[in-house]
């Protein structure tokens, strides 16, 4: 096997790198600079990585394909279901399409202070939506589901924007959202009559 | 710099980046007043957004690799004493570069190609555009090679001896732009120019994302190493002080050439199609490269200081007031520390993973690289012109006044400009439209921050248009006397010893950045051919 000398050659290595690293000259002062500056990077470090791995605070991330060409076609983006949903478990789930330039349905009425999980196709080219103060964020990738799961604490009317650029009328291309109290928002188990606007 | 034709060759370079320069300036004015809405006859989004992809790659591309490229020649060959190495070739490298551009503007300035200069797949622009980036990239890539050959060479003559700390920095940002443009290089060849010819009907744009995320973020330290660099070779000594640490200055180069590498998906947080252990594993990167930005901080501050303190400078503060305001060099530093300061606020904000979920695609983000790129960076770019010019057409400055006056209201301009880009971003306006439509009452917040943006771009156009005057005028006022002025390269505090090759060599860290991207772009560009994914059609813009 030739792995065993090679890694003691790297062990060696990396022996004489530590060795040359002592004889450099740092200065004093700069020397407690760079201690202070890694203690900051570790701090930021350390408060996204526990959140990330002990309270899933992460970015819209699931790697989930679907064909865009034809996913007006499929069951689940199809167009009498889009909208606002509840699933077999209560859990509120919004699909929505994004194509040029309008998100589809126009449109929503969502509750407060309940965890909501979005998941928006692209039928065309790349979008990406937002809604301002709020952290409901994602791209959406033609070819791809893009899935974000958040909660909205204040009640209130919100834009939802288009923030990628998708062609010459990227601006025009944006829905509204209500947000209203838990209390007032009646449940719709069923599902959502579509909300397409001309 | 040795003689006319090397003065030439370099010249020319900085005159095609700064014409770039000045036309893109235009540009810029024209869109913050355009998107404001102030002038009802100007809103057109063909116009609007033909003139946003120019401005992108005039600015990002044309810019930056002619200055780096002619910056570069000038570096070797001063600091290394010797001839530039193979010069038919340089020039060559150099009509190669010049007529991509002008293939590319062809269907950037006709509106074929407004898909921006992040290219943004399945939108497709014409051929031309592509092709004629391509010829750009490929004659930076002849730079990089006489770069590596030159360090390589000059080692060789001079066994156990230092290759000068600007060599070092212009080789080490030779090999970081050959690796970084490989990403964008393959996304472009394999993908965009197959796509735009009609070879091929679909492409995956989740791949050609991540390609481009392997260039995005190295790309922004290909442009910041030469500022870097004034920052430790040149600004010491204009001072009239030391270097405080070469061996430092070596450090910072190597990790930020190392770990500008790696860290791409900070671009791709928002996005579908990576999982987020890789965005974590890129996300730690990203903080872990702010450490070489904060130890050159340290390195150019002490180094001012002792500057200050050897002109009498007493006290805390007291060598602030003795430094050599009236200097370009020395005046254009201190402002670009200031900006990296904020700058580099703004960065860590974008870099913080999840957060970046508040500011990813509204108007923070262009008000942040316009801080950091246009501001930090670019300012310095002026420096060095202002430094070089003289050196380069063996003529005094014009006018040492107005170059003062030009980087101040550069940095006022520039303030003015992305302050309000920030808030604007905070108050929920995405980047990229062309004017403001949206019926809601939140967007009615957004006016007087863009009416302000005009103001801080009227600033700036002025400024732009100075500069090009006073390197006009440099060039043009006739100059009897001999011009004898050479380049002159700071001197490190303490003498610097015999380094170590890892100190005064590339190849080791070559290897590590393979390795490094085997780990961090191996899987998750694999994954894309082992997953059912379903292709895009092209569309136009």
């Amino acid at each position: 096997m030739q792995t065993e000398p090679t890694i003691s050659k790297n062990i060696q290595l990396f022996r004489e790198f530590v060795s040359y690293l002592r004889t450099l000259h740092i200065d004093n002062l700069e020397q407690k600079w760079i201690t202070i500056a890694m203690v900051i990077i570790a701090f930021l470090v350390g408060i996204i990585t526990v959140d990330a791995l002990f309270h899933g605070i992460n970015p819209p991330s699931k790697v989930e394909t679907i064909d865009s060409a034809s996913a007006h076609l499929s069951k689940e983006f199809a167009e009498d279901n889009l909208g606002v949903q509840r699933d077999e478990n209560g859990k509120i789930i919004v699909r929505m399409v994004a194509l040029r330039y309008s998100f589809i349905p126009k449109h929503l009425e969502i509750p407060a202070e309940t965890p909501i999980t979005f998941r928006w196709v692209s039928t065309d080219v790349l979008h990406g939506v937002n809604i301002p103060m709020t952290n409901m964020s994602t791209m959406i990738v033609p070819g791809y589901v893009a899935e974000v799961t958040t909660t909205f604490p204040k009640p209130g009317e919100y834009p939802l924007l288009c923030n990628e650029y998708c062609g010459l009328g990227h601006n025009h291309m944006w829905s509204t959202i209500a947000v209203i109290a838990k209390e007032d928002w009646v449940a719709k188990s069923t599902p959502a009559p579509s909300t397409l606007t001309k | 710099m040795n003689d006319t034709a090397e003065r030439k060759l370099i010249l020319c370079h900085l005159w095609v980046a700064f014409a770039a320069f000045i036309v893109a300036c235009f540009m810029g004015e024209y869109q913050v007043l355009e998107r404001s809405g102030l002038l009802p006859i100007l809103e057109s989004p063909s116009v609007y957004f033909a003139s946003v992809s120019t401005h992108g790659v005039l600015m990002a591309f044309v810019l930056t690799t002619f200055f780096i490229m002619g910056f570069g020649y000038a570096i070797a060959s001063s600091s290394l004493k010797q001839p530039i190495w193979n010069k038919p070739l340089a020039w060559g490298a150099f009509w190669l570069a010049l007529f991509g551009v002008v293939l590319a503007a062809v269907p950037l300035l006709s509106g074929k190609a407004s898909v921006l200069y992040t290219f943004y797949p399945p939108m497709v622009g014409h051929a031309a555009f592509y092709i004629g980036a391509t010829l750009l990239v490929i004659g930076s890539w002849i730079w990089c090679a006489i770069m590596l050959i030159m360090f390589t060479q000059w080692k060789k003559a001079n066994p156990s001896q230092n290759v000068p700390l600007a060599m070092f920095a212009t080789a080490a940002n030779a090999l970081l732009w050959l690796w970084a443009s490989a990403g964008v290089a393959l996304e472009v060849l394999f993908q965009l120019i197959p796509l735009s010819l009609g070879w091929t009907d679909t492409i995956d744009p989740g791949l050609a994302r991540t390609l481009f995320a392997w260039t995005l973020h190295p790309i922004v330290y290909f442009w910041l190493i030469p500022a870097y660099t004034a920052f430790y070779v040149f600004v010491p000594k204009q001072a009239g002080g030391f270097l405080f640490s070469d061996e430092m200055a070596r450090m910072a180069f190597i990790v930020l050439a190392v770990f500008a590498l790696p860290i791409g998906f900070h671009h791709l947080y928002m996005d579908p199609e990576q999982a987020s252990g890789w965005k974590l594993l890129h996300g730690i990167g990203t903080f872990i490269v702010a450490l070489p930005t904060l130890v050159t901080g340290f390195t150019v501050i002490a180094s001012l200081e002792i500057a200050g303190r050897l002109r009498g400078g007493k006290g805390l503060f007291g060598w602030l007031g003795t430094l050599p305001w009236g200097n370009p060099m020395v005046l254009a530093v201190i402002l670009s520390l200031l900006m990296l300061i904020f700058g580099g606020f703004g960065g860590i904000v974008n870099a913080s993973y999840a957060m970046n979920a508040m500011v990813h695609n509204t108007a923070w983000v262009p008000g942040h690289f316009h801080l950091i790129f246009a501001g930090t960076t670019v300012i310095m770019y002026f420096a060095v012109a202002y430094y070089l010019w003289p050196l380069l057409v063996r003529k005094p400055l014009f006018s040492n006044q107005l170059a003062l006056l030009q980087l101040w209201t550069w940095f006022i301009g520039m303030s003015i400009l992305t302050t309000p880009w920030h808030v604007l971003g905070l108050l929920g306006q995405p980047r990229r439209i062309s004017t403001v439509v949206y019926n809601n009452l939140l967007t009615l917040a957004w006016k007087p921050y863009e009416l302000m943006m005009i103001f801080g771009g009227l600033i700036l156009l002025g400024s732009a248009c100075l500069l090009v005057y006073n390197l006009v005028k440099t060039q043009l006022t006739p100059y009897a006397e001999h011009f004898t002025d050479e380049i002159d390269y700071a001197e490190p505090i303490h003498k610097v010893g015999v380094l170590p090759e890892y100190l005064n060599g590339l190849t080791v860290w070559n290897k590590v950045i393979a390795v490094l991207m085997a780990i961090s772009f191996g899987f998750p560009i694999l994954q894309f051919f082992f997953m059912d994914t379903f292709g895009s059609s092209a569309w136009g813009n």
